[in-house]
């Protein structure tokens, strides 16, 4: 097995609000390979962009990382001095956001943005650096790169400026890039080219990538490996097949059922799951999907469920795991 | 493992060099600037109309046909009377020369404090909303005390401990005004603080330093300008206030704000006494907020065009 690039251990993530103590992320564990997908999957408030940022240490208080190991390659990204993360960041571990309107700085020109981060990571001369600035905006598909070079962001539509951002994310050619949401501000025709555009930067660079969605479709066409969150814990776990294929979770196979498909022939009405997400603020004992859960037992109300692994990497967490599955 | 070496040339450029490129890059930025802020008429006209009266109130001694603060003619003569183009007001004092040397402490008195307390709050407004913390709850509770004052009162009261005088004035609005700006400061950092562009930055890899003089200085400032520039004026009138109360210019030494307030027991009789002040007044003000104006849409790269 090829060492992974990224392990994540028992990452806990907790936010101390005047309401209580918010459990935005409540024990995620996942490795990562050099080259593969990683979707992490689950509803607005899963914890999802949490563990993005825990990952690149952008947490600010009241949000804390309580208990858990991060380690990239030989080094414990909790451990490094924030000095030594800023390194990481954007050069190592790249990051591309949810909202390309703002995530570029108004007052500067895309070029100097791009060229920011290869002058203070590479060390790049500012010629190198502007030239190499102009293709990497090519290689993502601007047109007209060199003058577009001196445009500000707001001569860019969305979807180029999500295009500029991939290219500032990958200008430092990181191990891990990491996605969050990057085609929830955008228009569908826009998110396919985004999609498809991440994936073949992905490929070229050979890097891994962490793609947080609430997509099943770009799952489906995208991931290794998908993690499916839900209230900050981990669900399920495993190879995008297995999981896709035999989902064993309640909460999984409520997501892959409520999924709209054209050739649906199962009835009239779209299938959700019922009730809202728990908000993990002191959460009761016991699992937190169980008001949802339709096949709730008795233990589920006491005791919270702890990830077993049902074959090889395909990890639930479920009571009714040790009950002989979900059906 | 070994890690993979990125595109590194090896021979980065001086830190001097990068100094050079980035002033480079500002310069054309206030070049862009300067280009949009010039299409603006109303503000460019007020730019120019400032700098003439900068310039009468620097040539003042040079240019002023009378001693601003002996007789030349008769009590509030009339204007083109006595060859006293303007007149003269009720001491006989002729109201051009006056207008002339008013200018330099009028003028002083509202830009002065301006800047000071505009770049004092910079510095608290900026570390108090970056930073966050005990020094922003010491610094904001220390402005909310001194905020609870009328800014009239507060300066009356510090400029009535001091000795009268110019400087005096310009050290009580400067105290009197910081809160104003500086909370204003904090605002608008924290504000742009958690705009997405910031997390980017710092998911980049950016430092404090960087961010601070990169994203959140450059996207604060501008409506801090545009406020500052439109106090001015404001301030040119509370100066005059307290000069008025005989906390600040001390006569006979002229003041556009004393001279409105020296006439006002003329007003009938003689009006060009307050008047030609009081307009002088008015349009500087005004020109200080064209000014504003124009500033907003130039230091905005979304509202001038490529």
């Amino acid at each position: 097995m090829v060492e992974p690039i990224l392990k994540v251990e028992g990452l806990k993530t907790h936010f101390k609000l005047r309401e209580g103590m918010l459990k935005a992320v409540d024990g995620i564990s996942f490795s990562l390979a050099p080259d593969e997908v990683l979707c992490i999957v689950g509803e607005s408030g899963s914890g999802k962009s949490v563990t993005a940022q825990s990952i690149l240490r952008l947490i600010d208080p009241p949000g804390q990382i309580v208990e858990g190991h991060i380690r990239y390659r030989d080094k414990d990204l909790l451990a490094l001095s924030e000095r030594d993360m800023e390194k990481i960041r954007g050069d190592r571990i790249g990051m591309i956001f949810q909202d390309p309107m703002t995530s570029l700085n108004p007052v500067f020109t895309i070029g100097e943005q791009i060229s920011e981060g290869l002058r203070e990571h590479l060390n790049l001369k500012k010629n190198e650096a502007e030239s190499r600035a102009v293709e990497l905006l090519r290689s993502v598909g601007i047109p007209h790169p060199e003058e577009r070079y001196k445009d500000y962001p707001h001569h860019f539509s969305g979807g180029m400026r999500q295009r500029v951002l991939i290219a500032a994310a990958i200008a430092c050619e990181p191990d891990i890039l990491i996605a969050d949401e990057p085609t929830t501000a955008l228009d569908v025709t826009i998110q396919a080219q985004i999609l498809k555009l991440l994936a073949d930067v992905q490929k070229r660079l050979n890097s891994a990538l962490i793609l947080i969605t609430h997509d099943l479709g770009v799952v489906a066409s995208m991931a290794d490996k998908v993690l499916v969150m839900y209230a900050g814990e981990m669900v399920e776990y495993g190879d995008v097949k297995t999981v896709f294929e035999d989902p064993k979770h309640p909460y999984t196979i409520g997501l892959m059922n409520s999924v709209i498909r054209l050739d649906d022939q199962r009835d009239d009405e779209l299938r959700s799951i019922p009730g809202t997400p728990l908000v993990p603020i002191n959460p009761p004992p016991g699992c937190s999907f169980r008001p949802r859960c339709g096949a709730a037992l008795d233990t589920c109300e006491t005791a919270r469920p702890s990830a077993n692994s049902v074959d090889g990497g395909h990890l639930v967490s479920c009571h009714l795991m040790n009950q002989g599955g979900a059906s | 493992m070994t890690e993979r070496q990125p595109i590194d040339s090896g021979q980065a450029d001086s830190a001097w060099q990068i100094r050079r490129d980035r002033m480079r890059f500002h310069l054309r930025t206030l070049r862009l600037a300067w280009y949009a802020y010039a299409k603006d008429n109303a503000a460019l006209g007020a730019l120019i109309f400032l700098a003439v009266i900068i310039l009468i109130s620097l040539l003042a001694p040079v240019i002023s046909p009378y001693d601003p603060a002996e007789a030349a003619g008769s009590i509030a003569a009339a204007p083109g009377t006595e060859g006293l183009i303007l007149g003269s007001d009720v001491d006989g004092r002729d109201i051009l020369s006056r207008l002339f040397w008013g200018g330099r402490i009028a003028l002083l008195v509202g830009i002065g404090p301006t800047v000071v307390a505009t770049l004092i709050s910079l510095f608290i407004g900026l570390a108090a909303g970056y930073f966050g913390g005990w020094f922003d709850q010491i610094m904001m509770r220390i402005i909310d005390v001194v905020f609870a004052f009328p800014l009239v009162l507060l300066a009356i009261v510090i400029a009535g401990v001091l000795d009268p005088g110019v400087w005096t004035v310009i050290l009580a609005i400067s105290i009197a005004l910081t809160p104003y700006i500086a909370r204003l400061v904090r605002t608008t950092t924290l504000n742009v603080k958690q705009q997405p562009y910031v997390e980017a930055a710092r998911s980049g890899g950016a430092r404090d330093a960087a961010i601070i003089l990169r994203y959140i200085l450059p996207n604060m400032l501008p409506p801090v300008l545009v406020f500052a520039t439109t106090l001015i004026g404001l301030m040119m009138v509370v100066g005059s206030g307290l000069s008025f109360l005989g906390l600040g210019i001390q006569p006979p030494e002229a003041d556009w704000g004393i001279m409105v307030a020296e006439g006002r027991g003329v007003l009938r009789k003689a009006p060009h006494v307050t008047i030609f002040p009081g307009v002088v007044i008015v349009l500087v003000a005004l020109s200080f907020n064209f000014i504003g104006d124009g500033l907003r849409d130039a230091l905005d790269p979304r509202r001038r065009s490529r």
